[in-house]
């Protein structure tokens, strides 16, 4: 019905929050980074990417499957109060689902990421002997 | 059948990624990420029809898995057309602005 309004919302939010950040890196002096660190502004750009996409993807299945209108009020779910409280209903349950799903998923990407950066960075074995000698 | 079709081309475009630097040049990074969104909010969907009707899911009619395999195909198409304008307007390689560049002076 509209449940991909409540990811998109959040894919907003979350670009909003992106530009604000990627900014206070600039001021702060935190340059586009290597490969081997990335800067938090792109972690949350996969966020955006995923948002965005898919809630694009999703929004043209339900054009699709025509619950979208061009016409005011572009839902077609709107039309009536009995449709438009289960359309409310269904963007409360499946639609935060979903924008919950991705989310975990970029913060377990970020994790696994982070992680991969500190062993990247950790000294080696030798370079630590090295030093010891 | 659109989450299936729409898993398969969230793989590809991640093994296209890992695989190919050029594609990764052209941003398929991006493609990839829009389409492991939509599959994990499709995924989303079909675990809340899958409780609402249980195993009746599994079993569509033959008219709404056509149905849905022309849409996981669309979709795939139409991410595929938005990636290609996105790459051709960011011009990543400057091909673009070579050629028309070359054809004006000639």
């Amino acid at each position: 019905m509209a449940c991909f309004l409540v990811p998109t919302t959040e894919a907003v939010v979350t670009s909003i929050i992106t530009k604000v950040i990627e900014s206070s890196e600039e001021k702060k002096g935190i340059v586009k980074s290597e490969r081997t660190v990335r800067r938090f502004s792109e972690k949350m750009k996969w966020l955006n990417y995923m948002l965005w996409g898919g809630s694009g993807l999703l929004a043209f299945e339900h054009l699709w499957h025509g619950e979208i209108s061009p016409f005011f009020p572009f839902l077609t779910a709107a039309s009536s109060p009995e449709s438009t409280a289960e359309m409310l209903h269904e963007m409360a349950t499946s639609g935060v689902m979903m924008a919950v799903a991705v989310t975990l998923v970029w913060g377990i990407m970020v994790l696994v990421t982070n992680k991969l950066e500190k062993m990247s960075f950790a000294p080696s074995v030798k370079e630590v002997k090295g030093e010891a000698k | 059948m659109t989450l299936l079709i729409s898993v398969v081309a969230a793989i590809v475009t991640t093994l296209v990624w890992y695989t190919n630097e050029k594609a990764r040049k052209l941003n398929i990074g991006k493609l990839a990420f829009a389409f492991w969104g939509a599959s994990l909010m499709w995924m989303v969907d079909a675990v809340v029809e899958y409780l609402e009707d249980g195993a009746d899911y599994f079993v569509p009619s033959g008219a709404d898995m056509i149905n849905d395999a022309f849409l996981g195909i669309c979709v795939v198409v139409l991410a595929l057309a938005v990636w290609v304008v996105y790459f051709i307007i960011k011009d990543p390689d400057k091909v673009i602005y070579t050629t028309v560049k070359t054809d004006a002076q000639v």
